[in-house]
């Protein structure tokens, strides 16, 4: 019975196989697929190193520093940043004092609700508190950046090639996709999947911000620190995860070597 | 069953005496996984990857049992429940990339024993019922990872769970109905996380059930081997301990080094960076696709692009995606060729190794690519081999193919010659 229906079913399958095949191959001689814009213009990100790249790359605490306060004065505008506590920041080498003091003085406070009386507050962050929410009015939805470096390829290049790579749209790109011009309210930056976003360039000349640690803010290092602190908000863990993985794998090759010994061992009259 | 020169268990100690009078559960082990065991002495690593898949399911009982502590299956919060495990409970980030990649190294481990079995024709007489079973596991590790991805919902795990339960909605009049019964709603929702949750939690048990027949459909006959000739006498088997266990432990630390090398260093190279995004009911991915283990039957799936006659192009797609795994269920009667293993089977070995591995890299890779030409008209005449290969090609090697002669036993095949060729003129007596 199997070998009868078998050759069979399997008739049946490459025959509607081959019949799709023969209509897709039709369809794509006859009409071809059009070029996109998107296609043609989009650009994988750059090559940027960041301290924390590779199996041996540790956080580079000052630049994480300093991509916080990038966060802090320029993306906290319009973007949260939901999983992170002030007291997470202690991470980044502030003491607590700092700490508490970055909660304090954080501009947006924490909503209160007097469950007695049923008014509405607010009150100064703590150190236990996560950095409160943004609520943003303008057009397009800017993303939770906690995890935003996780959730791109290449992410830490993605980010800082984004903040990087606004531009005039290429007169080479209208004369080939008339129809493709930047719509009214977006901006060009061909590291955008569809070539067009909501966002402004957020960093826009050297100086935005002050480093207190007296780095020259440029433009590229603006944009690499509040990568490299992105990466590290993304997975606080980055380091604990690479060094675990050193010890780990050391026990493992002694132990794989041993066994491969014992089996040796064992199986040496049996060859 | 056991061969009759399988070692006795000898209770040693007063204890061990009066428990095998009791529950002689250490003679059941002993016999099983023990020097009890006698097993052929010439098995290659491809047969390391059987106690391999083992260990991934105690694994992923392990960390699945320790995330489900700090999980939680609410469509509100789950995706921040899984952000907590990975930054405030202790160790949690390892406990979830190791289960995340376990899956992945599950799926590795059985693919290479899948592989195996088709190459060493393990799934013929006397061991059809150690393959239907294994079949079985591999279709409950399919539905149990699937429903694994969906919890952490994010918008691959949303958008996987809509693709994935949208295909019973092909079936003709019913479809629907069991779409909608599936989810518990329209779309996937809390009551469909919920579900999942509540059936990822229950099938690796399901699965550890169907092992426990798989082995022992196993000890009826014992462990196939890479000449594919029947164990004959004492002197072509060991005791499984030590010499497999020895074996299976050295197996076991380069499987470790190569998992926790991905898990330490590359741990989310397997995953997709859009389920770091919550799900959004409102924003479709520009590429949904499964996690890279189902690749080869996406790409099946997505192959039949136009109505077949009165078949249309989705519900042929349906079928022959579950088809191309069904399939396999047949193979001990689709593959007649007396002999077992590849190695002396010429025919066969061509088409394993040109057409069988080629088309399931190329499927591999087509699935992952987008629905875009070339890759549909690639995976459409791949999947034609693919059917081909199982269906067509396999029985009519079967009754062409001249085989290589065979070894006269394992022995000979190991030492270069077995002496009760000689001596022995009826060695099936033996």
């Amino acid at each position: 019975m199997v070998r009868l229906f078998g050759p069979l079913v399997g008739l049946f399958f490459a025959v509607a196989l081959l019949w799709s095949f023969g209509n897709g191959a039709y369809t794509a001689i006859t009409e071809p697929a059009a070029p996109t814009a998107e296609h043609d213009f989009h650009l994988l990100p750059k090559k940027v190193h960041f301290a924390s790249d590779g199996a041996f790359g540790k956080f580079d605490k000052a630049q994480l520093q300093r991509g916080f306060q990038v966060y802090k004065e320029v993306c906290a505008t319009c973007h949260s940043l939901k999983h992170i506590a002030f007291r997470d920041l202690a991470a980044l080498g502030y003491s607590e004092g700092e700490v508490k003091a970055i909660a304090k003085q954080w501009g947006t406070k924490q909503p209160t609700f007097d469950v007695k009386s049923g008014e509405r507050g607010e009150r100064d962050n703590i150190a236990s508190d996560y950095i409160p929410a943004v609520y943003y009015a303008g057009q397009g939805v800017p993303p939770d950046l906690s995890l935003i470096t996780k959730a791109r390829h290449d992410g830490g290049a993605y980010v800082a090639s984004l903040l990087t790579g606004y531009q005039e749209q290429p007169a080479e790109l209208l004369k080939k996709f008339p129809d493709a011009k930047t719509p009214d309210g977006l901006y060009y930056n061909p590291y955008f999947a569809n070539l067009n976003l909501s966002m402004p360039a957020p960093i826009t000349g050297e100086g935005q911000v002050t480093y207190s640690d007296g780095t020259k803010a440029t433009v590229d290092q603006m944009a690499t620190d509040v990568s490299a602190f992105l990466i590290w908000t993304a997975e606080p863990k980055l380091d604990k995860r690479k060094q675990t993985g050193w010890a780990v794998l050391g026990f493992l090759l002694v132990a794989t070597v041993l066994a491969y010994l014992a089996k040796k061992n064992i199986w040496a009259d049996k060859h | 069953m056991s061969f009759p020169w399988a070692n006795e268990y000898k209770p040693a100690f007063g204890l061990t005496q009066w428990l095998d009078e009791k529950l002689p559960l250490p003679r059941f082990v002993y016999n099983a996984v023990g020097a009890g065991y006698p097993v052929p002495r010439n098995l290659n690593y491809m047969w390391n990857f059987g106690v391999l898949a083992g260990f991934c399911l105690m694994l992923q009982i392990v960390t699945g049992v320790i995330l489900a502590m700090h999980y939680a299956a609410n469509a509100g919060v789950a995706f921040d429940s899984v952000e907590h495990i990975m930054r405030d409970v202790n160790w949690g980030w390892m406990m979830r990339y190791a289960h995340a990649n376990g899956a992945s190294a599950f799926f590795v481990v059985v693919y290479l024993h899948i592989f195996r079995g088709f190459y060493y024709s393990s799934y013929k007489a006397p061991r059809e019922m150690i393959w239907l079973l294994g079949v079985v596991i591999f279709l409950l590790m399919m539905a149990t990872a699937f429903m694994g991805y969906v919890l952490p919902w994010g918008q691959m795990s949303f958008w996987g769970a809509k693709v994935i339960t949208g295909l019973f909605g092909a079936i003709p009049l019913v479809g629907e109905p069991i779409q909608i019964w599936l989810l518990g709603g329209f779309a996937p929702d809390n009551a469909s996380l919920n579900r999942f949750f509540s059936l990822h939690f229950l099938l690796p048990f399901v699965i550890a059930g169907v092992i426990i027949l798989h082995i022992w459909a196993l000890h009826i006959p014992g462990s196939s081997n890479p000449t594919g000739v029947e164990v004959k006498t004492e002197s072509d088997t060991v005791p499984f301990h030590p010499y497999y266990t020895a074996k299976d432990g050295f197996g076991l630390g380069v499987f470790l080094l190569i998992y926790c090398a991905v898990l330490f260093f590359a741990p989310n190279a397997l995953g997709h960076p859009d389920n770091y995004v919550p799900a959004n009911p409102l924003s479709t991915p520009a590429h949904i696709v499964p996690e890279w283990y189902f690749y080869p039957f996406y790409a099946i799936l997505r192959a039949f692009t136009y109505d077949f006659f009165f078949i249309p192009a989705k519900l042929m797609g349906v079928l022959a995606m579950f088809g191309s795994i069904l399939v396999w269920f047949f193979l001990p009667w689709l593959d007649t060729s007396p002999v077992r293993s590849g190695h002396y089977r010429p025919l066969f070995r061509k088409f394993f190794w040109f057409g069988l591995i080629p088309t399931m890299a190329v499927l591999f890779y087509c699935g992952g690519a987008p629905a875009a030409e070339p890759f549909v008209m690639i995976s459409q005449v791949a999947s034609v081999y693919y059917f081909a290969h199982f269906l067509i090609i396999l029985p009519l090697v079967s009754s062409i193919e001249k085989p290589e002669p065979l070894p006269f036993s394992i022995t000979e095949a190991v030492l270069g010659k077995d002496e009760s060729a000689v001596l022995n003129a009826n060695p099936t007596a033996a």
